[in-house]
């Protein structure tokens, strides 16, 4: 627990207080919802006083959840470490920050619920701003751009998004290729892996018919994989972001570190490194 | 409560925190009301239990084949050893040994990525390794009860002049199923547990789809939850059955 200064109570209080006028301002909900409501958002109102100091997960350092299968925003090396423009971009930012970088690998799903849950400060993993997710949690500005693409066989008669109806799809678990293609042709004809990679080596085994999947690491799979290709159609476009827990006290200085880091040309060098000097 | 859910989504994209019971609701609605949810539970539910009883069925047979062949061999007077009896003996050993030696996670992994690559059913490929693997513990569980017959019983018999298959049949294996069947049970709730794994090979359970509500909603609880509750209440009534199945089984004690 942090202790707080008195200008912060100050700042707390003042916030409070405008957040009582506005849940007031609500109406329909009941009293009792109102007086609760009223109360939470003291309380987080504290936490972001406290900003100025950044509270993180762990003290002096910024934890950073990923799904490493994602390449080239995340992969393993082969000594084990994680490297990739997600993790260059979050070690630009914990140094704008004055924190250290503290990566844990797991499922993307569990990525993304590790931000609501407190166990990491930020999830990067190529995530895509959607309105659901927004409900949910918060984000950064987007610092990059994807798209899902569609692998497939060379010799596949799949030719467009179109041609996907009746065929069965792979995907990774709680990614956007998978909640895409299972609102447009079913949850029958849509396969979910732990990771990318399974969902490759599927396709490799013909056990599914393509796969949907972000662009960036579609291109690596298909370049590891002979047989393979990307189709020139896209599936859909998407923004990435950083996600962060709702109401997180990080998302301003994160934002004006993004805003430097793009400015100065660092994100671009990033992105660089990894895609376009192949 | 469909109404009571829009007003809720409305409040929450707002900003506004809801309180304990509106979330609760929320979060309740959206994961197992919301566009016939529960629909996603009952369908993976139904793929569990066919999966649990097609590798129930396996790991019985399986298991009764090889606890028989151990048995026999074993039971061969000395000097008197039958060469075909051994070379089976060796298989079923081998077979136990493998299933037994390695972790359940990567029988399946490799069932369906090296040896069935080719299949699109997931599901029974699961069900496959399941009772591949069920088999080899089934067999060391009856094999036990076999053995756990007094010897006095297969020597009546002999004496009284049946042969060793009948004497098997009728009066070694009747005592033997009741001896094993606490041990049997405790096999089949963890194979039921077990049917869970199949979701890292894309069979479509019921933890598949409580995954999938997770992936939507964003909300790990409730569907993890209900997943659980549901894993136990099939539990309970697989215990409940078997109880009755052992005091029908104990009608002819006095």
């Amino acid at each position: 627990m942090k202790k707080i200064s008195r200008r912060s109570f100050m700042a707390a209080a003042a916030v409070s207080v405008a957040a009582l006028a506005l849940t007031a301002c609500g109406g329909s909900a009941s009293s009792a919802a109102s007086s609760v409501a009223s109360s939470a958002a003291s309380s987080e109102a504290v936490s972001s006083a406290a900003a100025a100091e950044l509270t993180t997960v762990e003290a002096g350092k910024l934890t950073m959840a990923t799904n490493a299968t994602f390449p080239p925003y995340e992969m393993t090396t082969d000594s084990g470490e994680i490297e990739g423009i997600d993790v260059d971009t979050a070690k630009a930012i914990a140094e704008k920050l004055g924190l250290e970088l503290q990566i844990d690998d797991m499922e993307f799903d569990a990525a993304l619920l590790s931000v609501q849950q407190g166990k990491a400060d930020i999830v990067m993993a190529g995530v895509t701003v959607t309105d659901e997710r927004k409900a949910v949690m918060d984000f950064s500005d987007s610092y990059a751009t994807g798209i899902q693409s569609i692998i497939v066989p060379n010799d596949s008669d799949i030719a467009s998004p179109d041609d996907l109806a009746g065929k069965k799809i792979g995907t990774q678990r709680g990614t956007t290729g998978y909640i895409y293609c299972s609102d447009d042709f079913g949850e029958d004809s849509v396969v979910a892996y732990d990771s990318g990679l399974t969902a490759v080596q599927a396709l490799n085994n013909g056990q599914v018919d393509a796969v949907v999947i972000d662009n960036a690491p579609a291109t690596e799979y298909v370049a590891a994989n002979p047989g393979l290709k990307v189709l020139d159609t896209s599936y859909a476009e998407e923004d990435y972001a950083i996600g962060m827990a709702k109401g997180s006290a990080l998302e301003d200085a994160v934002n004006k570190a993004l805003e430097e880091l793009k400015a100065d040309g660092t994100l671009q060098a990033i992105v660089d490194k990894y895609i376009n000097a192949n | 409560m469909a109404a009571q859910y829009e007003l809720l989504k409305e409040l929450l994209n707002s900003g506004t925190k809801l309180s304990f019971e509106q979330d609760f609701f929320f979060k309740f609605y959206q994961a197992f009301l919301l566009k016939d949810r529960w629909m996603q539970y009952i369908s993976g539910v139904g793929t569990t239990l066919l999966v649990t009883a097609l590798a129930l069925a396996l790991g019985v047979v399986l298991g009764s084949v090889v606890a028989l062949v151990r048995v026999t061999h074993d039971q061969q007077r000395p000097g008197h050893k039958n060469a075909v009896l051994g070379f089976f003996n060796a298989v079923c050993q081998v077979y136990t040994t493998i299933i037994r030696g390695t972790p359940m996670m990567v029988q399946l992994l490799i069932m369906s990525m090296v040896i069935f690559a080719n299949s699109r059913n997931f599901t029974m490929v699961g069900a496959l390794t399941l009772g591949i693997n069920s088999g080899a513990y089934v067999s060391e569980i009856i094999r036990g009860g076999l053995m756990a017959v007094d010897p006095g019983q297969m020597e009546a018999g002999r004496s009284l002049g049946l042969n060793y298959m009948t004497t098997m049949v009728v009066i070694i294996i009747p005592q033997a199923i009741r001896a094993v069947l606490p041990a049997l049970g405790n096999e089949f709730i963890i194979l039921l547990k077990d049917t869970s794994l199949i979701t890292t090979i894309g069979g479509k359970e019921l933890l598949y789809a409580a995954q999938g509500i997770m992936n939507r909603t964003y909300d790990a609880m409730f569907p993890l939850l209900g997943v659980a509750l549901i894993y136990l209440i099939l539990v309970m009534l697989f215990t409940w059955l078997l109880s009755k199945f052992e005091r029908r089984l104990a009608q002819s004690d006095r």
